[in-house]
């Protein structure tokens, strides 16, 4: 093991070369992989919006005669669950639920906490030290079962599971744009904007966050998968999508009590979660070289 | 500053925070939309026991008031009365406790058995074929749900290879902790991914330090150096790491004893929403958040144990 440390002046200098022909080859590379990130969403996107052109099967017809048909037969590609109902038309239209809670609970909570943070950090004081105060507690409980918490005072439905997210996962936006805001506050730009007496909000909104957006930006992709996650992990927990609305956790969650037999049933809802979760953090990673790449 | 360095701050500082998670879980109730009493009782509802869950609850006085009740019963242990199993719910938290516990450092201690190799290789041979491995492997798991790599799991090695079982919680410490190794190989590989990348990036941080080449030029044998310098400064940084994200676990936890029908906190918490047993939902919630506050202290309290460096310089 030894020898792989322990080398000539010109076997470093080498290294050193290497490395840094890695990093041009890695730009290139970072941009690729942005684009197959945004690719595989858009695929993603487009297979949940065309679903009833790209199957003719509804994703709640029970058909009691071809009930857990293997992938492949009987017309059915992937094969139907426990009620004969087509496992590749629910998946597709489950798709819906994943994909709206990654958006909607996502940009809803960027855009919140955002907005929270920038105000806290630029203003400071009393405000800035109590809304810090909250989500220092928001971060004292665990996320998911906090969530689980509120979603079982407020009773099980997708909308409530919206509401519980969107309660609970500003905070991590707060925290970062905060601390952005505040070092933004000390820095030239924002000292000049305020000499020339630009009004707090148009300093803010006009000069501090364009440019720290890129923070929250890169987070909110890291949040989507999270989210994703969430949805799914709701709906295996009975807490999300009731049935018989199809969504890929409530399908895993079905599927498992047909192991023993049917594989397939649990393994390839799972398998769109990763997918669409892979897109999203395939973006993030891209987003972030591309942003940190324009900073410098 | 006193060898105990922040600590004393940080004492006061968990008051704080301890009395805002009671406040949470106390306004957690008060999320229940309508009547709670109606709520509670659904089908069984009768005027005398509605009266009686209000004055249970204390609806009927002033909010302070209510709270100062709440946490005075929560002094004596008192979480509230399970509506489902007709017991106390410190009781009915008692019984599920051991199980997610038994999990939660099961899956800790094989998650540092997993990564702590991997992720110390994999730093000192960068881009080598395990440090792509574990890269493509960390992209998946991330987006990967913990309850579907259970089920993988369960498929792979109770199903078709059936070296272990489907669920169930064993006898003695060998039957636990044979019966309880998917469950727990689910959390760690969720968790070990996170420790290998951070423990890869320390350890080149590590190797790239003064005292190393210090020790090098001091002639120790190269195997010496990685052992007691490079590694165990890797470790160090990576506590934090380990801390925070054991908080993280006790989630993962949740869906996990639901995928293997394991009879702990998560599954109770899970079923009571179903049964709608309002005052357990509130006890598991408070008392998971305890537990992440004394974990989080337990990291703060390990950290500077370890590192007289930790906890000297930070101000705040």
């Amino acid at each position: 093991m030894s020898a792989m440390w322990v080398g000539s002046p010109s076997e470093v200098l080498m290294r050193v070369a290497t490395k840094a022909a890695g990093r041009k080859r890695s730009a290139v590379r970072r941009r690729m992989t942005l684009i197959i990130g945004l690719v595989m969403l858009g695929i993603a996107i487009l297979a949940v919006l065309l679903a009833p052109v790209l199957v003719s099967q509804s994703p709640t017809t029970i058909d009691v005669l071809h009930p857990l048909a293997s992938p492949g037969t009987g017309g059915h590609l992937l094969g139907t669950d426990q009620y004969g109902r087509d496992l590749l038309a629910r998946i597709l239209y489950g798709g819906r639920i994943d994909l709206a809670i990654a958006f909607g609970a996502t940009s809803v909570t960027l855009v919140g906490g955002t907005m929270i943070g920038l105000v806290a950090g630029y203003l400071g004081g009393k405000i800035d030290s109590f809304l810090m105060r909250i989500v220092d507690l928001f971060f004292a409980f665990p996320f998911l079962v906090l969530i689980i918490a509120i979603i079982a005072m407020l009773g099980p439905s997708i909308f409530n599971m919206f509401l519980a997210i969107w309660i609970t996962s500003w905070v991590s936006y707060a925290r970062i744009m905060r601390a952005q805001t505040v070092t933004a506050r000390k820095q030239q730009y924002v000292l000049a904007a305020r000499a020339l007496g630009y009004s707090n909000i148009r300093v803010m909104f006009r000069h501090i966050l364009p440019n720290t957006a890129s923070a929250v930006i890169i987070f909110s992709m890291v949040d989507a998968v999270g989210n994703i996650i969430l949805a799914a992990s709701l709906g295996f927990l009975g807490l999300g999508a009731q049935p018989p609305t199809p969504e890929w956790g409530a399908m895993i969650s079905d599927g498992q009590n047909y192991i023993l037999t049917s594989w397939w049933l649990a393994t390839i809802p799972g398998l769109a979660v990763v997918f669409v979760g892979v897109a999203f953090s395939l973006i993030g990673d891209g987003l972030a070289d591309l942003l940190r790449a324009g900073e410098r | 500053m006193s060898r105990f360095g922040t600590l004393p701050r940080r004492l006061v500082h968990l008051l704080i925070v301890m009395f805002g998670i009671t406040l949470v879980s106390f306004f957690l109730l008060r999320l229940i939309p309508g009547d709670p009493a109606l709520a509670i009782l659904g089908s069984s509802y009768t005027h005398t026991r509605a009266v009686a869950i209000d004055n249970f609850l204390g609806l009927n006085r002033p909010i302070w008031v209510q709270y100062g009740q709440y946490m005075g019963r929560l002094f004596r242990g008192n979480m509230g009365f399970s509506f489902f199993y007709d017991e106390s719910a410190t009781t009915v938290i008692g019984q599920h406790l051991g199980p997610t516990v038994f999990l939660v450092i099961y899956s800790a201690v094989l998650a540092a058995v997993i990564s702590f190799p991997i992720g110390f290789y994999a730093g000192l041979r960068t881009s080598g074929i395990l440090d792509q491995t574990t890269r493509v492997f960390f992209t998946l798991s991330f987006a990967m749900p913990a309850f579907w790599l259970g089920i993988i799991l369960l498929l792979i090695f109770s199903v078709h290879l059936h070296v272990f079982p489907l669920n169930g919680f064993g006898s003695g410490l060998i039957g636990h902790l044979y019966y309880l190794f998917l469950p727990a190989l689910t959390i760690a590989l969720g968790f070990s991914t996170v420790l290998v990348r951070s423990l890869r990036a320390a350890t080149i941080a590590t190797l790239q330090a003064e005292f190393i080449d210090t020790a090098r030029m001091k002639g120790i044998k190269w195997s010496q150096v990685l052992w007691r310098h490079v590694f165990r400064n890797a470790v160090l940084a990576v506590i934090a790491v380990y801390g925070v994200n054991l908080a993280y676990l006790i989630s993962g936890t949740v869906l996990v004893e639901n995928v293997f029908s394991l009879p702990g906190l998560g599954s109770l918490l899970v079923s009571s929403v179903a049964d709608r047993d309002y005052p357990v939902v509130q006890g598991v919630t408070l008392l998971f958040a305890v537990l992440i506050v004394l974990i989080n202290l337990l990291t703060d309290i390990t950290q500077s144990a370890l590192d007289p460096r930790v906890g000297q310089e930070i101000g705040t």
